[in-house]
Parts: C-alpha cells; structure tokens; sequence
C-alpha cells in the first residue's frame, strides 16, 4: 500500500479527510439577487442585504438548493427534505452580518460516496455531508499602509461545503478524490472547481497513526487553493506529525496555514483559541423543506456522470479502462471525444484525443478550451488516413499544422501537396530511383541481408517526401527485389 | 383647528371625505401640536417638509377625486422602520447618525395608501425595554402625568413609548409600532390607546430593525379599535422580502367590527390571575368579563398550565436572537464608527460606545445563552418550553375563540422608577410574552381608570391570523367602557 511512512519506530499510516468548499455555479447569491460574476470591480455587486443594513433579511435561492440536491444525487447521497439554516457568529470585518448563514445539524444532504482510482486501484471514499452556506467578503489589507480594505463582492455567494470521511490514505489520494469531485460537479453544473478563482477551495485534516491504531489527533490546514499544495500540504504536515511523535512529542489539536512559497504548514491557532460560534438556527428563515418528488424531478434530468461514462466507454467502445479513465474525467474532454468518435472508429479516436492532442496540450500548456483544434476538424483528419488519402505519419505533420493554425486538415493536405501516393507507376518510379542510387546494398541485400528491406523503405518514403503510400511500396520493393 | 386633534383616523378620514379639512390644514395642526410639546420627547426625528410635501400630494389627489385610504392621515413612525432618506436610529447611539437609502415595507405601504409622516417616534433602544427609558434619545413623558394624582413624571410605556404617547398626547392620530414581547400593548395600555400585535408574519419585517426575529411583530398604535383595524389593512400583507411573512390574504378588518358577537367564546386563563394583580385591575378585568357576556359572549375558564415558563423562555430566546442580530452593528460599513489603530479595539470602543447598558445586557445574556456547553440547557429548553406554551394556546382554541387578559400588571410607573431592577421592568411583559412567543393576535384596549387616574388595559388574544375576532371584541370592549381619551395632556 502506498502513502505509508517509514519512521523511526516503524510503519505510520496518514489519515486524511477533507472538506471542500465549492462555489455554487449560479447567478446571483444565496440569500440576494446580487450577481456573483468573478473579476468584477469591488463592491459593485452587493445588495443591502449583503451589506448588512439594518433590517435586510435573506430569501433562499431556490437555483442554489437545486444545485444542491444534483450534487448530492451526484454522489449517491441521501438527499434531506428538511433541512435547517443556522447562524454561525463570529465578528470579522468581511463578514458583514456578524454571522454567516450555514447549516449545521440538519444539512441539506446527508451521507454519500464517490470512488477513486489511486495508487492501490479503485477506492471508495465516504461522504459525510454536504451543506449549504454563504461566503463571506474579501480584506485586503495591501492597498494602504495603516488600512484595511473590505471587497463585499464574494459576501454571500453561495457554497457547498463537502465534508469527506476521513478514507483517504495519501497524498495522491485527495489530489485523485478532488479531481474526482470536481469532475462530478463539472458534469453536474453545478461547480465550475475553478480553484484560480477560489470556487474550490479545501480544508484538510490530517492525521498519522500506527496500522491498526486508533485514529491520531488531527491537524486542520485551512483554506487550501490547489490540488498540488493539497499534496504538498498533506506531506509536509504527515512527515512534522510523524517527526513530533517520534520524538515522544504529542500532537495539538489545532488549526495551521499553508504556505505555498516554503511548502510548509504552520500554526494559525490552537483548540483553545477556537472560536465559539454559538450556532442557532437562523430565526429569519424557515426550515427548508421539499418533496420528494422534486427530488425524483431532478434526479430524471442528470447527465450522464463520469463513472457511467467510462464503463460505457469500456463496454460498448472496447476501449481500455485507463483510456476511458482518461478521456471522462473532464467532462469537456468527454464531449469532445464523443463528438469526435461519433461514427469513426473508437479505438483510433481514443488514439488520436490521448497522444497527439493531450500531447500537444501539454506541451503548449494550454486547455482544451484554448485549443485551435475543435473535435469536427480532428475527425476530418482521421477520416482522411481511414480513407487512404494520407497515412498515419503524414496525419501527425498534419495535426501539426492544424494546432498551430487552425486550419482544417483536408486545406492543408491540399495546400501542401500531402495526399499519399498510391499510384504504382509513380511509386515504381521512385523505387527504381533509390535502386539505382544503391547498387552496392542491392547486391548485398540479395545476398541475404534482409535487413536491408528497411533501409529502402525508409529511402523510398524519403524521397516521396513522406507521401508514399506505405504499404504500397512494401509490395512493390518485395516484387523488384526478389522478382 | 382645535377639533383636529380630537379626531380619531375615521373621523378624519370622514372630515377630508366631506371636504372640511385638506390633508395640509390637519398635517399643520399636528406638526404644530409637535412643536409646542416637543419636550414630551415622542419624536426622534420630525420629518416636517415631508409631511407637508406629502401632505400636498394627498390634497392633489382628493382634488382630483382619487383620494387613496389613508390620504391626509398624519401619523408617526417608530424609529426603527427604515425610512429612505430619513434617519431611522432604533434609539441607539449606534445608528444615531444612520440614514437609509430604503423604504420598509410597512411604512412604504402606508405611503402607498397615502399616509403622512410625521416623523420617527421615540423608543427603547433596539426595542429593549417597557418604558422607553433606555433610548439614547432620552425618555419619553406619558401624557397621562398630568393627569396623575401624584407629581412624578409618568413612563409611556416601551418599547413603542414615543408612538404610545404620540397618539395619546394628540402629536399623532396613528403611530406605528413593534411588538416583539408586548412593545405596542404595554405602552398602548399605559398611555390608554389601542394597541395591536397582529399574527407574527401578518406585517413584513423587511426593513424593520431587527430585535429578536423570531417574535418581532410591526403593528398599530390608534385611538380606537376602528383606526387600528383601518391602519393595520395597510400595514399587513404578504411580502417575498421576508420568508417569514404569511402568504395569506389580508381581510378588510373594518367589515369586522359589526358589534356582534353573539356566542362567540372567550376563554380566561386561570394562570393570569396573580396575587401580586391590583385588585383595580383584577376589577377591570371582571368589567370586561361582564360586558362580553352582555353582549351575548359565552365564557369560560380555561388553562394556559406553562404560563408562568413564559418570561424566562422569553428572556432566552429574545437575547440569543438579539445578540446576533446586534453584531451587524460594528463601525465597520455604517453608523458609529470609534476610530481605533487596532481592529479589536476599534470593534469594542465602537460597541461599548453605541449600546446602551440594557442592550449590553441582553448582548451578554444571549451571547452566554448560545454558548457551547450551555446551549442545551438555555436556548433548546426555551425553545421546547416554547412549542409547550404554544400548545397550550392551541389546546385552549379548541374549546374558545379569544381570550380575555389584563394587558400589563401595573400602570404606568414614575421615570426612574425600575431602572435598577431589571427583572421588576421584565416583569411588565408577564401578560403580553406568552402570545408574542405563541405567534398569535392580540390587542389591547384601553379600559378604565386606575386610583391614581390612570389608564389601564384589557388584552384580548385570538388565534394564529383571526385578527378579525380580535378587532370585533376589542370594538365591544371599547364601547362598553366607555373610556375615554378627550381630556387627556389638555389640563
């Protein structure tokens, strides 16, 4: 099993359970009719009730429940039909209120799961809880040399806080249950998991324990903004509880920050300096209630979600399970590639999307969303090496092109002269050429160097600038060489 | 113009109908009453161009013969509804200089309906007290103090004192008020004027300073059941601002004033019968038992058995909402700010400065309330002995349709008088909680006087959304005691 620590005194095991908040993809906010578009100037969405003013009252946004209840569904979770709003109060001055709107006790949706592919294969994750709250505003304490400065823009934006279990075991564990998440929120809607943009954001707890012992005092790392710190986070913090303990230390119970520029975590507060938030339930809403036939209405319109997609994938397109892995897990990925295997051959698809495209994503470092090559364009391209029009190697030159410019493949095989040679006279010509210019490896190749055979083919390809037909002049070099 | 003032909201509703008074020729005569008894302190803030500028409207539309229901209607607004560019302070230091950029639904009702305001009535600061004598404004003077056999300056009442004693000193037909644990019945009986508590969600809270949400309720403060029928039509309704208000349609209330209530049952409640009572009150209370059966009531003795949980149920639930409510209030987007270098100082020199000592102490009580460790045994029993309280109510409705009440234990007492007992001044609301924590109407009405020659108030309560029954028995008792206000603050 992977993500175990050798220590001194022997083997330890990280626990790790991890609250995500996810920004819900909606409008306005959970309580206001105030935009939550990102990027905006400060304080230019925020309504009185956002604000605080005196005698402003919240009214639920019945899209933000909705979202919500998909996502619950999304992870197989029971969906609560009442639910009660609480009110958790803590003075801070980006938190206009005095108190944020949460749940609390009775959360919108209850316990659920979600499965990951880790390093020991298929893993099933808990969910504890999802709940409903509102986010609070933004300090900057940059702007002047002895003031602070509140952005109320982000005050009262609606997030889902997903509270996992504490299943997962390593570092690359909770990258995989993140991505998994985001993922399942991606095709639900219902997150954007822009994390750049704060709409994912993560609290991890960990803690450290011999196998087979009981759970080990927890460490909280707040506020965590990317998969990659998650990991740096969680084994910075495993390996200090695992020194600590080592040395007879204990551990605290207590709150730490991470800090991305040393990759380590530090101390933001201890157990006894936790706030007392003196939760009640919040007496300006009433409990949120709903049928179950509201339920059953939204549970009817899902998509279809990752793990459906990949075994479809699998079952009806043959292809591999680390393929369909690949190819599911965004759902913009997934899109793509159904339109583009849309009556092509699967396998070939899959092919073409993981290597030359991924690949030259990667190696741009751009998104699929920034690419130039959209699915139609690629499928053309395929559909001109299965009709022979161009091979295999040339396509790739193809491809190329196509990712730099944007043009669509058949232009370029045009425009640049790279249909693929199938007429024998032509292709006999070349081969005679190349056979001409290497008397001497002729004579040796028939005298028995059969090794040979690939340097001519390589020759004729050469000449034909790559646009021999390949298997064409297989046959034809075999018929002059032995004829 | 000396009748003006005499005449209640019907009454001026008829004179403007008949054209012998214009909206600006009564909207004068109040402000000018204002004016000259500006020291009884029942306004805050007196809005006098708006008034008359409103005033001026109404005149345009009676002219025109569109006259709304309440054109020409000058009333008074308890200072913690919103009022778009007027300052609106709910009687703290904290909001002292705030002025909002938004309309309560209550009160842009009224305008609706063309009501004028003239101006914002003194009160308890936040709400939080029963004699107006924790305002940061200063007390308020009960008009009745002159009537008084004995020197002292009297209280009006609170937390609605400066609306209480507004209507009852002539400086208002109609006031607005809140009641959240008997804020408009114990100054309404104090002051001898009606007082209603309609159903909790009947008003919009939108735009009404937050006490205690769970209870706070907005309704009339009027001279007679009639006028409170009448103002109360525009006050209430359904609004999507508030999820708590009642999507249920509001009733023309006047129609229910038909004198009749033949076979109606009223219940009386063993547990308000108190030891401690006056025996003019407990006198008071039979009077009103004999007119309703009189006028063909049939009534009985009933039980409310967790009554007597009603007040220290209230005084947790009001603090822990109120010490949330309040922590908006923290110099950082409005009001008083105390400028510091430090924000935790800034936070506390700003609150210590703005609150006054009884909004600290329902602050502290509330925040110790919610407290981990002791929320359990504070705020989750209140709350269970609430729904017990609650029951009790609906146990009783199924045998009663109303039930007859004192409104408050005692008259109105001397300025000063409880200030250092806070428990004494709770003590006022012993009648009027338990229906606040039970969601439920209730008016008081003005009965008799007491040895001293002041007012004293009937309470009648009715059930979730029949103000209807309410108003029609509280229209009995008012003419069946023929109290009246006419003398009052005049010798």
């Amino acid at each position: 099993m992977k993500g175990l620590i050798e220590g001194q005194t022997g083997t330890w095991e990280v626990v790790i359970g991890l609250e995500v908040h996810a920004q819900v993809s909606s409008e306005s906010k959970l309580f206001s009719g105030a935009s939550t578009a990102f990027g905006a100037k400060p304080n230019t969405q925020v309504s009185l009730i956002d604000a605080a003013m005196p005698g402003m009252l919240p009214v639920i946004n019945q899209h933000c429940v909705r979202q919500a209840i998909k996502t619950g569904l999304g992870i197989n979770a029971t969906v609560n039909l009442k639910s009660v709003f609480d009110r958790k109060n803590y003075f801070y001055p980006d938190l206009p209120q005095g108190y944020q709107i949460s749940q609390y006790k009775q959360p919108i949706i209850g316990e659920g799961t979600l499965t990951i592919v880790s390093e020991d294969g298929e893993k099933e994750i808990g969910i504890e809880r999802i709940h409903l709250e509102q986010d609070a505003g933004k300090s900057m304490h940059d702007q002047h040399p002895s003031k602070s400065f509140i952005d109320l823009n982000r005050s009262g934006v609606a997030l889902m806080e997903i509270v996992s279990k504490p299943d997962m075991r390593s570092a690359v564990e909770a990258a995989a249950y993140i991505r998994k998440l985001r993922s399942i929120m991606r095709y639900l809607g219902t997150c954007d998991g822009n994390m750049q943009e704060g709409s994912l954001r993560c609290d991890v707890n960990v803690s450290v324990r011999k196998i087979g012992e009981e759970l080990g005092t927890r460490c909280e790392i707040k506020n965590v903004n990317s998969i990659r710190f998650v990991q740096q986070a969680i084994d910075y913090e495993a390996r200090r509880q695992v020194e600590l303990l080592e040395t007879g230390a204990s551990i605290d119970q207590e709150t730490r920050l991470f800090d991305a520029s040393t990759g380590q975590t530090r101390s933001m507060r201890s157990k006894e300096e936790a706030h007392d938030y003196r939760y009640f339930p919040d007496p300006d809403l009433l409990p949120l209630e709903f049928s179950q036939n509201y339920v059953d209405e939204i549970k009817a319109e899902l998509p279809e979600l990752p793990d459906n997609k990949r075994d479809r994938f699998v079952s009806e397109f043959g292809l591999s399970a680390e393929d369909a892995d690949t190819l599911v897990e965004e759902k913009a990925t997934a899109e793509f590639y159904e339109e583009l295997s849309n009556g092509r051959d699967k396998k070939l698809a899959a092919n073409w999307v993981i290597t030359e495209l991924f690949g030259a994503l990667n190696k741009s470092g751009i998104g699929l969303r920034e690419s130039k090559v959209d699915a139609h364009n690629l499928g053309s391209l395929i559909d001109l090496i299965s009709d022979g029009t161009i091979s295999g190697r040339i396509a790739k030159d193809v491809f190329g092109e196509m990712f730099e410019s944007g043009g669509s493949a058949g232009s370029i095989v045009a425009s640049k002269g790279l249909r693929q040679i199938s007429d024998s006279r032509q292709l006999t010509g070349l081969i005679d050429a190349v056979l001409s210019e290497n008397h001497d490896k002729v004579t040796e190749f028939r005298e028995g160097k059969d090794k040979l055979f690939g340097f001519f083919v390589g020759q004729v390809m050469k000449r034909s600038q790559g646009q021999a037909n390949p298997k064409l002049v297989n046959e034809l070099l075999k018929e002059k060489l032995h004829g | 113009m000396s009748n003006i003032l005499d005449l209640n909201l019907a009454g001026l509703q008829k004179a403007i109908r008949d054209k012998n008074l214009s909206a600006k020729e009564i909207t004068e005569a109040y402000l000018q009453a204002i004016e000259q008894n500006y020291q009884s302190n029942c306004f805050i803030s007196v809005t006098e161009e708006k008034a008359i500028q409103m005033a001026k409207e109404s005149d345009k539309r009676i002219e025109r013969g569109e006259a709304l229901a309440l054109d020409g209607i000058p009333i008074g607004v308890k200072d913690l509804f919103c009022t778009s560019g007027v300052r609106t302070t709910a009687g703290s230091n904290i909001l002292s200089n705030f002025v909002p950029q938004y309309e309560s639904t209550v009160t842009e009702q009224l305008w609706r309906d063309g009501a004028i305001m003239l101006g914002k009535c003194n009160m308890d600061e936040f709400a939080m007290g029963s004699a107006n004598t924790t305002s940061y404004f200063g007390s308020v003077e009960n008009p009745w103090t002159t009537r008084a056999k004995f020197g002292k300056k009297l209280v009006p009442g609170g937390s609605s004192g400066g609306s209480a004693a507004a209507v009852s000193g002539g400086l208002a037909v109609a006031a607005t008020g809140s009641d959240t644990g008997g804020s408009i019945r114990q100054p309404a009986s104090f002051c001898g004027i009606v007082g209603m508590k309609p159903t909790y969600g009947r008003c919009s809270r939108w735009g009404m300073v937050a006490f205690a949400s769970s209870l706070d309720q907005a309704g009339p403060l009027t001279r007679t059941v009639q006028d409170a029928a009448i103002l109360l039509k525009s006050m209430a309704g359904y609004d999507p601002k508030d999820s708590t208000s009642a999507n249920v349609s509001v009733p023309n209330f006047e129609l229910a004033l038909n004198g009749d209530i033949r076979g109606l049952r009223v219940g009386v409640p063993r547990e308000y019968k108190r030891e401690e009572t006056p025996p003019e009150i407990e006198n008071l209370w039979q009077k009103g038992i004999d007119i309703l059966k009189k006028a063909g009531a049939v009534i009985s003795d009933v039980s409310l058995p967790h009554t007597k949980y009603a007040l220290p149920t209230y005084y947790i639930i009001a603090p822990a909402e109120a010490s949330s409510n309040l922590a908006r209030y923290d110099g950082v987007r409005y009001g008083l700010r105390a400028e510091q270098a430090e924000l935790q100082d800034m936070y506390q020199r700003t609150r210590d400065e703005g609150f006054g000592d009884e909004v600290k102490r329902r602050i502290l009580i509330g925040t110790y309330v919610l407290s981990a460790g002791y929320y359990d045994a504070y705020y989750l029993k209140a709350q269970r002995v609430r729904a017990l309280i609650k029951q009790d109510f609906d146990n009783v409705f199924e045998n009663v349709d109303v039930l007859l009440t004192p409104t408050a234990p005692s008259e109105a007492f001397a300025i000063g008088e409880n200030d250092d007992d806070p428990i004494k001044m709770y003590l006022n609301d012993i009648f009027t909680v338990p229906t606040s924590l039970a969601g439920l109407p209730a008016i008081s009405i003005p009965g008799s006087l007491s040895d001293t020659g002041l007012p004293l108030g009937l309470q009648v309560v009715g059930k979730m959304f029949d103000e209807e029954s309410v108003l029609k028995v509280g229209d009995i008792l008012e003419s069946g005691v023929e109290f009246t206000l006419q003398e009052v603050g005049k010798q």
